[in-house]
């Protein structure tokens, strides 16, 4: 287990200084820093010396490592736009992008799991076909679609609820600014985490059921049944629990994909979250925001698939057998 | 001693497509949605000659036209499917996005594919370290989501280079990226395919005839794993186009003087609250529709060909 976690961080920290470097070339190519200091008005010779005295001439090695270093005590520049640390910023939105994934992963559990248990259970049922078919839709509308009609016909046609923003948040322990308490922000909250949950809804309906099937003809199920064990006994606890172990990887690496689409979603609904910040600073060229987005998330992906692969080393025993591992 | 081609050549394998090939023409549902899909293409291949205007041509972009609704509300004969903001004939915007969009999707498969099979064949026949080099590397990649890297190098992309000069090359750019980023797809198939192949006594065989290793890949293992190739191959392309729809949505894709459908989209969507809901809506069913055929012809085929597809 331990050389397992060992390599499982060594891939992590590869992958950290990958992402690293690409944020370094944004925030080294893009823009001029010292006329973002000086302004127009300042002659070369001035220039030249600022740029001396930052370290701008320094060699590329050396100005990566101090932004590292800068980077590890959690320094990533100055916005160019808010004029405040690119990290504060991302930090504000953070809570606003974290409540709508939240939520949109707790419609899909929510709904995905018993979906997918009773289409495996009842293949030949009416509604089961019905699930599969519609998935089979499903699967075909992106999201962005998806976002578009639940805001045409439940905001501008029926009027139910309000089509932008966040709505009335509270402050909770000084830092997190939560929509999730007042009746105004759960409203806002609805449209965007239906339509990132029903974009990926299909996709975990089908993986759900698919790898139920399998396992329901697997030997070990057919002794539980042959055991006289009860039905509900078999599917929930004997057949799901093997179920859960390829959904839990899948679900890790949708994680990315999860925060490619609340990008989506935010334009779509405006929401105020880290993925509008990102296009924002990408028309406005605020590289130091770019590349501390890009720390951020990327920060997030290793952590979750991380934890996913751990969890999954914890669950699967097979996996921590060290010619199995990384 | 000399054999004719016909001696030698097994029909196992014509009679195979051919039993496929009846069983697809008794289900209507694949049935018609290979008619939709073709189509499509066919009027995508078409565009310039059946479009009533060119919508590239500023000539035809009169502003007094525009946001006129589809011919049953508005009765006017001139534009079928209605105009947009910009007084663009629909009909023909959408004719030639969908034409955009077809091409950017094959094309990027296009790459996927020969560098997911030149990679996949390379780590499945020579093995060893090569193999766990480019496995890990493809285990890296996959927990990536493409649209998450699309949408970042884009974004770069467009920053670097300014959005004017970015314009004309974003169709390279697109395809490229979402080329480039979903080669490990293929790569796992073809290698597993290649690991069950390589154990063969055909490959011996060719082996000891002293015959080269690329062609014993290309010409002897290839065409064994052609059935999983020939499915992921329809749901990426399907898989591309929403991508691409996605990225030119997000405005990081094809500008609005060159709509595919997802620009088209794009462009709607700004209109829908002052009630032009065709601008919108009739692209996106385009779209929904062209995608939904494609996953239920790739459905079908993984179906009826059954093969192993490798993600994980």
């Amino acid at each position: 287990m331990l050389i397992f976690l060992l390599r499982r961080l060594f891939q992590a920290c590869v992958v950290m200084a990958v992402i690293s470097i690409i944020s370094f070339i944004i925030q080294d190519s893009l823009g001029d820093p010292v006329r973002q200091m000086v302004g127009q008005s300042v002659s070369p010779a001035k220039i030249e010396e600022i740029r001396q005295v930052q370290g701008f001439n320094d060699s590329k090695f050396d100005q990566y490592s101090r932004y590292v270093t800068g980077v590890l005590k959690g320094d990533f520049g100055t916005s160019y736009f808010y004029k405040e640390p690119a990290l504060d910023v991302i930090l504000k939105k953070l809570p606003a992008t974290f409540e709508l994934a939240f939520s949109a992963i707790l419609i899909i559990v929510l709904v995905s799991i018993p979906c997918g248990i009773f289409a495996a259970i009842r293949p030949k049922n009416i509604l089961a076909r019905f699930l599969m078919f519609s998935s089979t839709i499903g699967l075909s509308v992106p999201i962005f679609i998806v976002g578009i009609f639940l805001l045409y016909t439940f905001s501008i046609e029926l009027q139910w609820t309000p089509s932008f923003g966040r709505g009335d948040t509270t402050l909770v322990l000084g830092v997190w600014e939560t929509g999730f308490l007042s009746l105004d922000g759960l409203s806002h909250l609805i449209l965007p985490s239906l339509s990132l949950a029903i974009a990926l809804l299909p996709m975990f309906v089908r993986l759900i059921r698919s790898e139920m099937l399998e396992v329901l003809h697997s030997e070990y199920v057919k002794y539980a049944w042959a055991k006289g064990l009860s039905p509900a006994r078999i599917y929930f606890v004997h057949a799901f629990k093997n179920t859960m172990l390829p959904i839990i990887t899948i679900g890790g690496i949708q994680v990315g994909t999860l925060v490619a689409y609340t990008i989506l979603t935010e334009t779509i609904f405006q929401w105020p979250g880290m993925g509008s910040l990102f296009l924002d600073a990408v028309n406005r060229v605020d590289s130091p925001l770019i590349s501390a987005y890009l720390m951020v998330v990327g920060a997030i992906f290793v952590i979750s698939n991380t934890l996913v692969d751990l969890i999954y080393g914890y669950i699967n025993p097979t996996v921590r057998l060290a010619s199995h591992g990384l | 001693m000399k054999y004719s081609v016909k001696e030698l050549s097994l029909p196992i394998s014509k009679q195979r497509w051919k039993h496929i090939w009846n069983g697809f023409l008794s289900d209507k549902l694949a049935v018609l949605s290979l008619m939709i899909f073709i189509f499509y293409c066919v009027v995508a291949l078409a565009a310039p000659l059946i479009a009533p205007f060119d919508p590239y041509d500023p000539q035809f972009m009169d502003l007094m036209n525009s946001e006129i609704a589809p011919y049953w509300i508005s009765g006017d004969e001139r534009f079928l499917l209605g105009t947009d903001a910009q007084g663009r004939d629909l009909l023909s915007t959408i004719l030639y996005g969908t034409r955009l969009s077809l091409s950017i999707g094959l094309l990027a498969v296009v790459i996927q594919a020969s560098l997911g099979i030149c990679i996949g064949l390379t780590a499945g026949y020579v093995g060893g370290r090569l193999d766990n080099f480019f496995m890990r590397c493809a285990d890296i990649q996959l927990s990536f989501s493409t649209m998450m890297i699309a949408i970042v190098f884009l974004a770069i992309f467009q920053t670097l280079f300014g959005s004017e000069y970015y314009q004309q090359l974003a169709m390279i750019m697109i395809i490229l990226v979402i080329g480039l980023a979903e080669w490990p797809l293929f790569a796992r198939t073809i290698r597993a395919s290649v690991l069950a192949e390589k154990q063969k006594e055909y490959v011996d065989a060719a082996r000891i005839m002293g015959i080269g290793p690329m062609r014993i890949m290309f010409k002897h293992i290839l065409p064994n794993t052609m059935s999983p190739l020939l499915v992921i191959f329809t749901i990426q392309i399907a898989n591309a186009i929403v991508a691409e729809a996605a990225l030119s949505f997000l405005g990081l894709g094809m500008p609005i003087s060159e709509p595919s459908l997802g620009s088209l989209i794009s462009i709607g969507f700004s209109y829908i609250f002052s009630g032009a809901w065709w601008i919108c809506i009739i692209p996106s069913a385009t779209l929904i529709l062209l995608i939904l055929v494609m996953n239920l012809l790739g459905d079908w085929l993984r179906d009826h060909l059954n093969p192993k597809i490798y993600k994980d």
